[in-house]
């Protein structure tokens, strides 16, 4: 009964043939409970990190969010942080945002080839890193740009990969965005989905071999969480104990599927963790001061030798996946204003100004002055050329680091190159 | 000079690599208490203890992408894909991850990891116990392959590999592992004790990478082969009477190219021999490797000798693998070209 397929009305339907649920995105409907389960500000308890999985699970219905309505900070799970550290992370988040308008705006004036931004989601990115320490390694997906911008890489070096120009210090090699910078620890992302999550458990597993205190810190889409790597990885973190985060950020899209292709029939990604034995929370990641409590949560588990703990980070994709997407095909209307959880640069701000010495004019003034960072970092990094002007690393450079020495048959290649 | 089988020389290269180096780790299914189904990591776990070689969960994927991971902290795992039959799920994690990482970070991160895996047929093992998959890693840039053919190349190719600054995917053929092969299925298997091949130094020694070796001097014609099948040309040089020339390739990526071109400029004559299916084999690289070099001094085509192009047949193995026959009526007609 074909008819059926996607009509969940029909699901239980008198038996005349089986019948499939295929989930639709909400496209032309209304918005449907986008968010599962969305806690008050301060309801949820805080665990003792070593608090027993099986009582963690129990807050698997709720939700850590800080900031309330009002901008205020309530709850156990407020995190011990000073002015200066959360106008920090409110200039961070600031930053990245900016990175990302101006690099569209790159885009669209055809200087780069290719981009993706982290609209709406900045916050989980930036808050967790300040939370780990330096030393740290994670192993991120194209997504968590506000790793290296609140690691202080510099700017101009980004937008050199970027551009793929003769200062890219991945010689051209990769993607934009595909960044690489292990003395900001921060692994080399690959394009192929999923496969860091098993390597970070790995990487975790080796500082616990030799006796570190470094941890590692696993990010990956909620989409890509259908991929076997993300099983795999589950596994191997919660078999050894080793000292891992497990992020799984929902942003709701992958591409144009929506979250419940991957999600299956599981209440949510967190749910995933506890099959595993893992510790897993859901997080309000548009709320900086809840996304910091929940991330030092789980460094400060893996520090203390209490295992992995796996984050489901709660937001909105509020772009497009790339540059090369068109979401109004596929997206409701009015999608970002119906998200409950608001905007994390707003949400922060609100607090700032409630709790401390911030207002409209100082935001402003800041607001400018990092859009003249980004405005001279592009014509810095631009005047250095790019792929689109043609100015590129040479290609006799395609030859290196295949091998760590060039062997007989490259070198024959590359000289062919030069004829 | 002590005797071994290969299993126990690839044991002994873990072992003198471990104790050199405390980076290396390894594990796998089955690796750590039990020591490997065919005991090529036996005793390590009780030496050198449980977080130097461990056992792993049966996910192939997270073996490899663990151990990528453990690389790019500074260690050397060397990890057991318990049948190469069973790397598919980690393929992505090899070709796509290991192969490319240094290139990908311009050197900012690399993975020096070895992948061991049993190799080939001989065992009546079927089509999931039996295959040859080298061509699937020599036509990944970035990766080296290594097939030995027996005990003393085995754990000088290890240690080469363990300590080897790229990933190397490093092929055992489970028919040559307890002793050397004489090309025929229906006798008993020799010992590599009685067998010259089979000594083994103490301690560490390396066989270097990207070397070939000759494995028997000849004129009249060249045989270009690895792994089980060196044995197998051996039998068929034998029954044909003829001066044939046998080159153990040792490592298929980088391949040695001088080796090559060097024999057949002498010979005049090629076979190309190894037991994987034919179509798309490595045997073409070396058939084309030939004809680029050495078409001057070719007096007959060139002609390749594999398994067939099906699945590995549990009951037929023997009609599938190039066994002595059939290398002897390619060794004629190249003779006779």
């Amino acid at each position: 009964m074909l008819g059926a397929v996607g009509n969940s009305s029909d699901a239980h339907a008198p038996s005349s043939g089986l019948s499939l649920r295929i989930p639709q995105p909400a496209r032309g409907h209304q918005p449907a409970d986008q968010v599962r389960y969305v806690s008050k500000a301060g309801e949820m308890k805080k665990p003792d990190l070593d608090e027993k999985v099986e009582r963690v699970a129990l807050m698997r219905k709720q939700m850590v969010r800080v900031l309330d309505d009002d901008g205020r900070a309530v709850g156990e799970w407020v995190p011990d942080l000073s002015f200066d550290d959360k106008l920090t992370g409110l200039r961070d988040m600031m930053t990245v945002r900016a990175f990302d308008a101006r690099m569209l705006r790159a885009h669209r004036q055809g200087k780069i080839s290719f981009y993706m931004q982290a609209l709406g989601e900045e916050a989980i990115a930036c808050s967790q890193k300040r939370a780990l320490r330096p030393g740290d390694m994670h192993f991120p997906t194209y997504r968590q740009q506000g790793l290296l911008i609140a690691g202080g890489y510099p700017i101009v070096q980004m937008m050199n990969q970027i551009l793929s120009n003769e200062h890219d210090p991945l010689k051209g090699r990769q993607l934009p965005v595909l960044y690489s910078a292990k003395s900001h620890g921060f692994f080399s992302i690959s394009g192929n989905l999923a496969t860091q999550f098993p390597q970070a458990v790995g990487w975790a597993m080796a500082s616990a071999m030799r006796g570190d205190t470094a941890i590692a810190s696993a990010w990956i889409g909620e989409g890509s969480s259908a991929e076997n790597d993300f099983h795999a990885a589950l596994v191997m973190a919660s078999t050894y104990q080793a000292p891992v985060i497990l992020n799984i950020v929902n942003n709701h899209w992958a591409i144009s599927t929506p979250e419940d292709f991957a999600r299956g029939a599981s209440a949510t990604f967190a749910d995933r963790g506890y099959g595993f034995s893992i510790p897993a929370i859901r997080v309000d990641g548009n709320d900086y001061l809840a996304a910091y409590a929940a991330s030092q949560w789980a460094e400060q588990r893996a520090r203390s030798n209490l295992g992995p703990t796996l984050l489901e980070w709660i937001t909105l994709r509020r772009g497009a996946h790339s540059t090369s997407d068109d979401p109004s095909v596929y997206r409701p209307d009015h999608e970002s204003e119906q998200f409950p959880l608001g905007d994390p640069i707003d949400r922060l701000k609100q607090h700032l100004v409630v709790d401390g010495d911030w207002d409209d004019e100082r935001h402003a003034a800041l607001e400018q002055e990092i859009a003249a960072e980004i405005d001279a970092a592009l014509a810095e990094a631009d005047s250095h050329g790019s792929v689109k002007s043609g100015v590129v690393p040479s290609a006799s450079t395609m030859f290196d680091d295949v091998y760590a020495e060039l062997p007989r048959h490259l070198r024959e290649q590359r000289d062919q190159v030069g004829e | 000079m002590p005797t071994m089988t290969m299993v126990e020389a690839i044991r002994d290269a873990h072992a003198v690599a471990m104790e050199r180096d405390d980076r290396v780790v390894v594990f796998g299914e089955d690796v750590g208490f039990f020591g490997g189904v065919f005991r090529c990591t036996q005793g390590l776990q009780e030496r050198f203890g449980d977080h130097r070689c461990f056992d792993a969960p049966i996910n192939e994927s997270a073996i490899v992408g663990a151990a990528i991971g453990m690389a790019a902290y500074g260690l050397r795992p060397c990890v057991e894909i318990q049948f190469a039959d069973y790397m598919y799920p980690a393929y992505d994690q090899i070709v796509s991850e290991a192969a490319r990482l240094r290139h990908r970070s311009a050197g900012d991160f690399s993975a020096p990891i070895v992948v061991r895996m049993p190799t080939g047929g001989g065992i009546f093992g079927g089509q999931t116990h039996s295959q040859s998959p080298e061509a699937l890693f020599t036509h990944v840039a970035g990766l080296t392959t290594v097939v030995p053919s027996n005990p003393y190349d085995a754990k000088g190719l290890l240690i080469s590999a363990i300590e080897d600054d790229d990933p190397v995917v490093f092929l055992e053929p489970k028919r040559v592992y307890n002793g050397p092969f004489d090309g025929h299925h229906d006798r008993p298997i020799v010992p590599w004790t009685n067998h010259p091949l089979g000594e083994v130094p103490d301690g560490h020694y390396t066989v270097p990478l990207g070397k070939a070796r000759i494995h028997r001097a000849g004129a009249d014609l060249t045989v270009l082969t690895y792994g089980t099948l060196v044995h197998v040309a051996q039998a068929a040089a034998e029954e044909q009477g003829l001066d044939v020339e046998i080159i153990d390739l040792r490592t298929l990526v980088p391949l040695d190219v001088d080796a090559i071109v060097e024999s057949v400029s002498k010979t005049g004559r090629c076979v190309v021999l190894h037991e994987a299916t034919r179509t798309s084999g490595f045997g073409a690289e070396l058939s084309a490797t030939v004809q680029e070099r050495c078409f001057f001094h070719l007096e007959a085509p060139i002609v390749r000798v594999c398994g067939w192009d099906t699945p590995y047949p549990h009951a037929l193995e023997w009609s599938y693998f190039p066994g002595p026959d059939r290398v002897g009526r390619a060794m004629q007609e190249v003779m006779e070209a």
